[in-house]
């Protein structure tokens, strides 16, 4: 009998080391044989689960799995009492119907053993058959039969371009070099998804794994991870990986007693989203800036040091080992005709349920928001969501049947991107989503080619003349130009994805931008400059904390009378309004 | 190596394969506007002028960094390229001074030329310009970054052909500028190749300013008179006054100079500079005098020693400002003239 | 700091790094890249100053002056944005009082770090006090653990 306590950030906040503690004492006090084992706390993304039922508590009993919510220690006893010895589920605090909905439409591959094995032990991820898949590669197959297995998977790049895997495996294989690379892109570099710190952090030997099988179909003798400095638990369980995988022969010289020398390091990323970008995260491995360069030349014919090259998503290469073991027909058995397999998606935003989820490509948003995610939290309408980060755009609440895959999102302006799925509800403003993505590419632009460089800074000013209120009525066209402009002639994907998060919401919240630019109005009250402050005399509890906060000296008032706020000295910075714990000061 | 045929604007032509789309063009005679490419230089792709539209892709490419591929149909002008070279000029000149009345470059700047070809006086697009307080305190390169369009040319051929690395590329994004270490003042070689190749009035010479530009400028082609080198340089005088050197990029040397041919130009008008040849008479005062008496006095001193003390009493040591001819002419008058092989070189020291 | 240089000058010749590596060393030495540290690599490794200086202005990781002894690391990436970092950054900006785009106590001792997506936006808006993560946020949760960090300092 095995025992699992969710002992993820939110199982832990819940008292999940208490529960756990609980179960320990009383299965010593009973003398019943069970393991009792923790569930998520290998890793700091959060909940690979429910967490909004916390604690969860997993009890495997006779081949069933059971679960129960909300556990708390003093119901410990009963649970132990009456299930795990009496055999009988406790019925009153089985997990509820949202619970089963969040599971049924999840198809766990990538994530299967993310929060389930222990990460820092190459045992338990053999314990999973891992390293299977590479052992028998590396002994009975050629590169050939792995490049046609994964073009039969159909698996496409997870990084946002979506370029089928098996295609630039072939392209790898093709290119003549004694000397080749294969690299992992850990850069994550979308702000507000984290699948791919997930993968790493949870299982990071089935991403070496893919690794090794990439590098042997295409041939390469030596590998990189480039991954972000920001993940430094990542970093650090990669690192003891490398090192028990190198223990075990299965990577450095003829790995898996076989002929091939394959050997991976970890490159560290300082801080650069463009350097998500292939050839400007080959530049920073050669340790200099991250400016990309045109292709072609391609990485696969000439990359790192003018060597072929391959890069892969961290994503994309979890998959691999189990495309291996099952067969790529197993694989492209879940989703779409030209959208195979499965996506992690990072789920966040105002949703009940926000965590991340693995889904079949071709399942449709509402499931996604409405079955998994549980609705939107604070019960407003969901009005829209952001897929794909700074490159893609938005999906709004009428498009709600579309399917998650390349095709769709594509057609709907938007684009699956790494699986960044950020959720807006009626208090967002499209207008300041927008603003918020060009700030971030404009901050993040490396400055190389004009469109982009100057471009993209016009795009940000534009966006904040209208969410400040000195809009004109010609600035949507001006937007769309600028758009065009920076769209079709930047250097590299940066630029030219850049404008896709301001067209995509002009063309479906247009009405958003016009009541900025006629109405001067933000409807969802987002945008500071556009708002008016005022005090509620009947609220103010007169306690100051506005007056000291206002950093333009617009509010006025005595002790132990109400306050009072000067519109002509106000800058509309809205210090006072998120400073006041009565709900006193107002804002239009 | 191997032939690929193109065709460009219709017009099939056969051209090495390693060429990119812009140079198979140029050689045909088809011109493609461009800012940020230089033939001496590796491309760099940044300005996007160069866009040109090759059939089967769905944007425009950039032809400074594409290579020729067999089959390749190019157009080089439609008026949606057009359109688009407009575009990048409008934001270039949207980040620009815009003072070409005072702008030392006027007149010999592409980004002008361009702009006045395509009529875009960059209101388009208006916005934040980037702005530098701070001048460059070196003596000679006058550092406008205001003006910089970062095309890269500078940092290229610093690094390319000048093997000196004084500059880089800094920051990112808007705020991206070419700095030296720490913004530091430029403390380099100062051959100026930076100048030269800049498209802009980002980079001058200090010494050029308000001295003239193009009225009543005369240009000399000429031989610079500092080493036996022999670089060829264009003398630009007005009123009859050295106001700059350059040298022509289809010179031998490439439109290379170092700092003394590029910058060291002033001494032509110093009062300091000899002009007659001086004797030092035995009270230890300078006399001047004419050059048939200067060479009889040297001659007449040679003989002299030659006589009294044999020929290895004399020695001679040739300047590296000759040329080689003068240098062969030297060692001849010592060895078959004076009779000695005491003769050396100062660049062998 | 000579000798530890010295040191990261040896180990980068022996592990064949690069200059972001060198940067990253040297800064996880002493909190910043000081000037002396470049000129000296550059001297002894014979790579140009102006390459290090490009390559440390470039990323974001990389600073040039001192910093605090205390970070506030706050995230700025989008699932945090939509749930108020704007107001919290603005909150601790006023508590720490940093002008503009300030980002040190005048004091030297705490730094505010603004960063895209730690990677915990289930628990959107984040905020890091010397490494300790505080999800789910608020301006007031901030404050409250800048004055803790202040009585400790
Ligand atoms: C600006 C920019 C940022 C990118 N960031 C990432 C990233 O953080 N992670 C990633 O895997 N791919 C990123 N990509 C895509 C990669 O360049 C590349 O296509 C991908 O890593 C290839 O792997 P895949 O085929 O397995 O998807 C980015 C692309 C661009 C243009
Ligand atoms: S599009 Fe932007 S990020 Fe890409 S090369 Fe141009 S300036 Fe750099
Ligand atoms: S003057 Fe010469 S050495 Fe100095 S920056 Fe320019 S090209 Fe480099
Ligand atoms: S200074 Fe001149 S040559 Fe250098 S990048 Fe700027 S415009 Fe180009
Ligand atoms: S000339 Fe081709 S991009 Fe500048
Ligand atoms: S967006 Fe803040 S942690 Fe990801």
């Amino acid at each position: 009998m095995i025992i699992r306590v969710c002992m993820g950030p939110a199982g832990i906040a819940a008292g999940g080391k208490q529960v756990l503690d609980a179960f320990n004492a009383e299965l010593g006090r009973t003398q019943v044989a069970a393991k009792v084992l923790e569930n998520c706390s290998s890793h700091q993304v959060g909940c690979l689960g429910l967490c909004a039922r916390d604690v969860l508590v997993e009890v495997h009993r006779d081949g069933t799995k059971t679960v129960y919510q909300y556990v708390k220690p003093d119901m410990v006893a009963r649970i132990v009492q009456e299930h795990l010895i009496g055999g009988k589920v406790v019925k009153d605090w089985l997990v509820d119907a949202a619970y089963d909905s969040f599971y049924r439409k999840q198809v766990k591959v990538v994530l299967a053993d993310c929060g389930r094995i222990d990460p820092e032990s190459i045992d338990a991820y053999e314990s999973v058959k891992g390293y299977e898949a590479a052992r028998d590669v590396l002994a009975s197959r050629t590169p050939e039969e792995i490049i046609e297995e994964i073009k039969m998977s159909g698996l496409r790049g997870r990084g946002g371009a979506g370029f089928p895997t098996g295609l630039k495996w072939e392209l790898g294989r093709k290119a003549k070099s004694d000397v080749k690379y294969i690299i992992c892109n850990a850069d994550e570099g979308d702000p507000g998804a984290f699948m791919d710190r997930a993968v790493i952090e949870g299982s990071p030997h089935a991403v070496i794994e893919g690794m090794i099988i990439g590098a042997y179909a295409i041939q390469a003798g030596h590998g990189y991870v480039y991954i972000r400095a920001e993940y430094p638990l990542a970093v650090e369980r990669l690192r003891m990986a490398l090192d028990q995988a190198r223990s075990r022969g299965y990577l450095g010289k003829g790995i898996f007693r076989s002929k091939f020398d394959f050997d991976i390091k970890i490159k560290l990323g300082a801080g650069a989203f463009v350097c998500g970008e292939e050839t400007a995260l080959i530049a920073s491995i050669e340790g200099q800036r991250g400016m990309p360069r045109p292709k072609p030349p391609f990485p696969v014919n000439k990359g790192l040091w003018q060597k072929p090259t391959v890069i892969n998503n961290v994503e994309t290469l979890a998959n691999i080992p189990h495309i291996i073991r099952n067969g790529c027909g197993w694989y492209a058995g879940f989703g779409t005709e030209r959208s195979r397999g499965t996506k992690v998606f990072a789920l966040t935003g105002k949703i009940k349920n926000p965590g991340l989820i693995e889904v079949p490509m071709g399942i449709t948003l509402r499931e996604i928001i409405e079955e998994i995610g549980g609705g939107i939290e604070s019960g407003k309408p969901f009005k829209a969501v952001q897929t794909g980060g700074p490159s893609g755009g938005c999906i709004p609440a009428s498009m709600m049947d579309i399917t998650m895959d390349y095709e769709a999102l594509a057609k709907a302006g938007s684009i699956v991107g790494s699986g960044g799925m950020i959720v807006l509800d009626a208090d967002d403003c499209m207008v300041n989503v927008a603003k918020y993505f060009v700030q971030f590419t404009q901050a993040e632009s490396c400055g190389k080619c004009v469109p982009c460089r100057v471009g993209t800074k016009r795009l940000l000013e534009t966006l904040e003349r209208i969410t400040s209120g000195k809009g004109s009525p010609n600035d949507i066209e001006l937007l769309e130009e600028l758009s065009g402009g920076i769209k079709s002639l930047s250097l590299c994907g940066l630029g030219q994805t850049a404008p896709n998060p301001v067209l995509s919401t002009i063309k479906y919240f247009r009405d958003e931008y016009d009541a900025h630019i006629r109405d001067r109005k933000c409807p969802a009250k987002v945008c500071k400059g556009l708002l008016t402050y005022s005090i509620d005399a009947a609220k103010c509890k007169a306690c100051g904390s506005c007056l000291k906060a206002c950093p333009s000296g617009a509010v006025s008032g005595e002790k132990k009378k109400p306050h009072k706020i000067d519109p002509a000295k106000c800058v509309r910075c809205g210090a006072c309004f998120d400073v006041c714990k009565f709900g006193a000061v107002e804002r239009e | 190596m191997a032939m690929v045929t193109i065709t460009i604007n219709g017009k099939a032509l056969t051209v090495p394969d390693n060429l990119t789309v812009m140079e198979a063009a140029n050689r045909h005679g088809i011109a493609i506007p461009n800012l940020c490419r230089h033939p001496q230089l590796t491309p760099f792709g940044g300005c996007r002028l160069c866009v040109v539209e090759v059939k089967g892709l769905p944007r425009p490419i950039a032809s400074c960094t594409t290579p020729v591929t067999e089959g390749m149909e190019v157009t080089t002008m439609t008026p949606r390229l057009e359109e688009h070279r407009r575009f990048v000029l409008e934001l270039i000149l949207s980040d620009h001074p815009n003072d070409c009345m005072t702008c030392q470059a006027t007149g010999s700047c592409q980004l002008q030329e361009l702009a006045y070809t395509y009529g875009v006086k960059g209101e388009r697009y208006p916005g934040e310009r980037r702005i530098y307080s701070k001048r460059d305190g070196n003596p000679f390169i006058e550092r406008d970054l205001e003006k910089c369009i970062l095309c890269g040319r500078c940092v290229k051929i610093c690094d390319e052909v000048q093997g000196v690395e004084a500059i880089d590329f800094g920051y990112r994004g808007f705020k991206a500028k070419i700095t030296t270490p720490f913004e530091d003042d430029l403390d380099c070689e100062f051959c100026g190749q930076c100048v030269s190749v800049c498209p802009t009035g980002a980079l001058t010479g200090k010494l050029w300013k308000g001295k003239g530009r193009y009225e009543g400028v005369r240009e000399t082609e000429t031989v610079c008179p500092y080493c036996g080198t022999g670089c060829n340089i264009t003398v630009h005088a007005r009123n009859n006054e050295i106001i700059r050197i350059s040298s022509k990029p289809w010179a031998w040397n490439e439109g290379l100079l170092c700092v003394k041919g590029r910058f060291g130009y002033p001494f032509v008008k110093s009062p300091e500079r000899l002009t007659k040849p001086l004797i030092r008479r035995a009270s230890g005062n300078f006399e001047e005098t004419s050059w048939t008496a200067a060479l009889e006095y040297v001659s007449a001193w040679l003989k002299k020693i030659r006589e009294e003390r044999g020929p290895d009493a004399i020695g001679g040591l040739s300047s590296a400002r000759c040329t080689n001819e003068e240098n062969y002419l030297f060692q001849k008058l010592l060895r078959a003239g004076v009779g000695t092989n005491n003769v050396d070189h100062c660049a062998r020291l | 700091m000579e000798s530890r240089l010295r040191e990261l000058i040896e180990r980068h010749r022996e592990t064949g790094g690069n200059i972001i590596s060198l940067l990253q060393d040297t800064q996880e030495a002493f909190g910043y890249i000081p000037r002396d540290a470049v000129m000296l690599f550059s001297r002894e490794l014979g790579i140009a100053a102006s390459r290090f200086y490009g390559v440390a202005t470039f990323y974001a990781q990389f600073r040039l002056k001192p910093v605090g002894r205390h970070k506030v690391t706050a995230c700025c990436g989008t699932a945090c944005h939509v749930r108020g970092a704007d107001r919290i950054i603005s909150g601790i900006q006023r508590e720490l009082h940093l002008a503009g785009e300030q980002d040190t106590t005048d004091d030297g001792l705490i730094t505010l770090d603004k960063v895209a997506c730690l990677g915990f936006c289930s628990f959107a808006p984040v905020v890091l006090v010397d490494g300790a993560v505080h999800g789910k946020a608020t301006t007031d949760i901030a404050i409250r653990e800048i004055k803790n960090l202040r009585k400790k300092i």
